[in-house]
């Protein structure tokens, strides 16, 4: 790398960041300004953020109105460099830039998959250029078809009875977060200098591997060199690093923007840039180039525009996910390695957007806590959260273990090191259904067709809890292998077919990829093998034999109680299913990990899958991620959030999810019953001056 | 020690300063019109719990438990007064805060002494004041007033920090000259720390329906959150009176 001190850097502290190598973390700890002072600094919306929010409402409104969608793209297939530059209110934003050539317009993305794309448009009144699909289906294979050209009939069964739910078979895989900063921070040309010696530098020796690294490193470059031209397309030179505070973020959000113009992934997460930020802010504020209320401007302009974010997707899709989620995730505060807190006054700014744009679901804002947070930034996020509803809490002291203090989450949970990590989403195993597999020796409960191995299914009225749990442990040996080796077509064609270029040139050249499961259904599970375990469970049969009820007789100890009993169940289903997991190849060298996560479709995998041994009825929703059953958790919240943190991380390195819902009235009493005492004394003075007034 | 607990929460926040660890105690001898958990009603019922295993509990979740301590309630806690000794005087040992909300309703003027230990293990007491007119506190609750109102004074001479509560109840509680009597009354409480006045719900209709009882209160509409601020105005009216007098 060139030994250049940038003039755009003046100001910063050197280090190695400068001077060795692409090291943003190495930039941030030398640099930024911690903040442990309270809210009081913060800056309400400008009367441009007024403007230009009111704008998005009322597009927001024409598109609910036009049935969920009000423009697509059926013609340009969507690039980096695809459209001209599309703006709100130009003379208004601070930060511009949207996916096509205007707001609330989504775009073509045909890469994942063809049908994909005709299906989402379709259902909008909308037709694909006859054109593009036959290009896209004569001449340039998509990521759809590799994969169902690999897929074994197995595996195509396992889909359609959905023990094997919400694969990236037909859409982006998404959970890739580039290094966005990089861009503010070097400027494309050094970033494409940097991939040309990593070219340069690798093995030469052509093995398949080396052809494809070799292969996709000039891919990166080439997707670089379009990120230039998108800058360009809206008059910013950004071959060169940022100079202030508005450059800084408008070349992030470029790069972010190249991003969602080439992927169009279930999670497009933004990564951990409020306190990257927040140095170009506080050199600015110093300097006396911008007020305060210019630099929450800034952050609300592009806050504003990561709310518009917007895909073609299917209203199954959206079913799925109950709305029309990117997981824009931000990742807000959390501890450096050597115990220094990392919020600064740009950690605040990012939640205030809150008060100044309202409530949102995206960008979701994540907090990554610890204990050692400052006061003030904890009392501020306790008052966001109860005021929004919007904020997600993350363990920072249990994840910067394993990835340090320059990690991000993508999507909800998954915890990864950015521009260095990272993952092969891998949706999520039904394990509530592989129990009735085991059960039914395979046989899908629903479909009635046999989708699993044809083990010996179980006899007899009663469950035996030793039975179900040595049926159980091999239904999951046949679905853990079966789940890998899905994932493994999955990622090979994506890879293949719908490379994600742009983000992995915002990334190192090595690195280290997780293989990413997850499991559905954990609480009924535990549930249902504690009725077998501590109550009395009857099998109910068709006239097929197949069991398709349960009656549970007499009570047994529910997940969410803090009862071991059931709890050390959980437990150990996580474990027996991870290691099983473990046991299998993966593509690429994916280090195995697993989530227990889904925050929505737990509804959707509810309804196809039957009735549990746990009393729960066909089509009644699964919990979300590591939640226990709605209702069954009846010690408060405590003891329910204590079960769920026995799950063991190693276990479910990919995240752990819990739900938790309170109503403010709940949180404590809102008069000042508990805090405001009555002083007597006082209240004597003040009658006897009432009485003198009087 | 052992006594008979209706369930716990691990998790409460209305039942005392700060997050608390709460503990149901089984059985009750007031009958209130309006009480929402009938439930925790009779007697030597639910789970037998040693204050050992309480405190076991409470110790996994005193993480969380840091600014708050353990409230015990009912049911009315005093019914089992030695169990409800025991598990204050070991937590205190502990130094975890103890709270104790209560009708009061078990004290006996005659025969303090057993109350004169408890308080002593006592960092607060939420005491709940049905009705200051003992003919309309019978009607309410079943019983008399009267060893309620020597309570909340036997706790203000043994020095121990009170929180009134007072729940207002549309046609039953809420006329003025009670309001003001009530105020007069705890006027003359030097450790009184807090008055919570609270409206009435009807959210233990649905309990009573599981439990196949009648509501005895079906006819009283809930009360809105600003008339029973207009309450707590005429409770304090003839509190600040009680206060000018000599």
């Amino acid at each position: 790398m060139t030994n250049i001190f940038e003039p755009e850097w003046e100001g910063f502290t050197p280090g190695r960041w400068s001077h060795t190598s692409i090291n943003v973390r190495d930039f941030i700890l030398k640099n930024y300004t911690p903040y442990d002072g309270d809210e009081s600094f913060l800056e309400g919306p400008t009367e441009a953020t007024t403007k230009l929010w009111e704008q998005v409402m009322d597009l927001s409104r024409q598109e609910r109105e036009a049935g969920g969608v009000l423009d697509m793209d059926t013609k340009i297939v969507s690039t980096i460099t695809s459209h001209g530059p599309g703006y709100l209110n130009q003379a208004l934003e601070q930060i511009v830039g949207f996916q096509t050539d205007k707001p609330f317009k989504r775009a073509l993305q045909p890469f994942g998959g063809i049908r994909m794309a005709q299906t989402a448009c379709k259902s909008y009144g909308y037709e694909v250029d006859p054109e593009i699909v036959d290009i896209f289906t004569k001449y340039r294979k998509t990521h759809n078809q590799g994969v169902f050209d690999a897929y074994t009939p197995e595996m195509k069964l396992a889909r359609k009875s959905a023990i094997l739910t919400g694969l990236p078979d037909a859409y982006g895989r998404g959970r890739i977060i580039g290094d966005y900063r990089r861009v503010a921070l070097y400027g494309v040309d050094r970033l494409i200098e940097d991939k040309k010696h990593q070219q340069d530098t690798h093995f030469v020796r052509m093995t398949s591997k080396n052809i494809r690294l070799r292969e996709e490193l000039s891919e990166q470059i080439r997707a670089l060199g379009e990120l230039k031209e998108l800058g360009q397309i809206y008059g910013f030179d950004i071959s060169r690093p940022a100079r202030n505070a508005k450059e800084a973020i408008q070349w992030l959000y470029f790069g972010y923007l190249a991003a969602v113009k080439e992927q169009n992934g279930a999670a497009m997460s933004l990564g951990r840039t409020s306190t990257f930020l927040d140095i170009y802010i506080q050199r600015d504020l110093e300097k006396g180039l911008i007020t305060e209320r210019e630099a929450q401007e800034m952050i609300d302009h592009f806050i504003m525009k990561l709310r518009l974010v917007k895909f073609a997707r299917t209203p199954e899709y959206n079913a799925l996910f109950s709305g029309d989620p990117t997981w824009v995730t931000e990742s807000i505060g959390g501890v450096s390695v050597d115990g220094a807190h990392l919020v600064t006054k740009n950690s605040f700014r990012y939640l205030n957007t809150l008060n100044n744009l309202g409530t949102a679901p995206e960008p979701n804002m994540t907090v990554l806590w610890s204990v050692h947070l400052p006061r003030n930034f904890k009392k501020f996020c306790a008052k966001m959260s109860i005021k929004s509803s919007s904020i997600q809490y993350e363990n920072d002291d249990l994840m910067r273990i394993t990835h340090g203090d320059d990690y991000a989450i993508a999507c909800c949970v998954s915890s990864m090191r950015v521009g260095k990590e990272m993952q092969f989403f891998g949706a999520r195993a039904n394990l509530a259904k592989c129990l009735l597999y085991a059960i039914n020796g395979g046989v899908d409960e629903v479909m009635k067709v046999q989708v699993g191995p044809k083990y010996r299914p179980v006899e007899g009225d009663y469950l035996d809890y030793d039975d179900v749990m040595d049926k159980y442990d091999q239904m999951m040996e046949w679905l853990a292998g079966l789940y890998v080796n899905t994932l493994n077509v999955i990622h090979y064609m994506h890879d293949k077919y719908s490379y994600e270029r742009l983000q992995m040139a915002l990334h190192d050249r090595d690195v280290k990829r997780y293989f990413a499961t997850g499991i559905a259904g954990l609480s009924v599970v535990a549930d249902s093998l504690s009725a077998i375990k501590y109550a009395k469970v009857k099998c109910v049969r068709d006239e097929n034999g197949i069991v398709v009820d349960y009656e549970v007789e007499g009570d047994f100890p529910k997940y969410g109680n803090d009862d071991d009993r059931v709890d050390s169940i959980a437990v150990d289903i996580v474990r027996i299913f991870m290691d099983k997991i473990r046991k299998h190849h993966t593509y690429r060298d994916g280090v195995p990990t697993m989530s227990i996560l889904t925050i929505t479709s737990n509804v959707v995998y509810g309804k196809k899958t039957g009735n549990t041994p746990d009393g729960r009825k066909q089509g009644v929703p699964l919990a979300p991620g590591a939640n226990p059953m709605h209702g069954r958790d009846t010690h408060g919240a405590v003891a329910s959030l204590s079960s769920v943190a026995k799950l063991p991380f190693r276990h479910a390195q990919d995240g752990i999810s819990n739900t938790f819902s309170i109503i403010p009235d709940a949180l404590g009493k809102s008069t000042k019953v508990f805090s405001g005492e009555l002083d007597l004394d006082a209240l004597r003075a003040e009658a006897a001056d009432e009485q003198n007034a009087e | 020690m052992q006594g008979y607990v209706h369930s716990t929460e691990s998790f409460g926040t209305v039942d005392g300063p700060g997050v608390r660890f709460v503990v149901f105690f089984q059985g009750c001898p007031m009958r209130c019109l309006y009480c929402h958990n009938p439930d925790t009603w009779q007697p030597a019922q639910g789970m037998v719990m040693t204050t050992e295993e309480i405190l076991m509990q409470y110790e996994r979740y005193k993480e969380f438990l840091k600014s708050g301590g353990i409230t015990a309630t009912g049911g009315e806690p005093m019914l089992q007064m030695d169990f409800l000794t025991d598990l204050f005087t070991k937590a205190k040992a502990k130094g975890i805060h103890t709270c104790l909300d209560t009708s009061g309703i078990c004290f006996s003027p005659e025969n303090p002494d057993a109350c004169r230990q408890l308080a002593a293990v006592t960092d607060l007491v939420m005491l709940d004041i049905k009705h200051i007119d003992d003919e309309k506190h019978r009607r309410l609750t079943g019983q008399s007033n009267r060893n309620i109102l020597a309570f909340a004074e036997f706790l203000a001479a043994e020095g121990v920090p009170l929180w009134i509560r007072h729940v207002v109840v549309p046609g039953w509680t809420d006329d003025a000259a009670s309001l003001e009597a009530l105020g007069h009354f705890i006027g003359g409480l030097k450790t009184l720390k807090a008055l919570d006045v609270l409206p009435y719900h009807d959210m233990g209709k649905a309990k009573y329906e599981a439990l196949g009882m009648d509501y005895p209160l079906a006819d009283v509409p809930a009360l809105a959150k600003e008339d029973a601020e207009a309450a707590r105005v005429q409770i304090m009216k003839g509190l600040k009176a009680r206060l000018l007098e000599k």
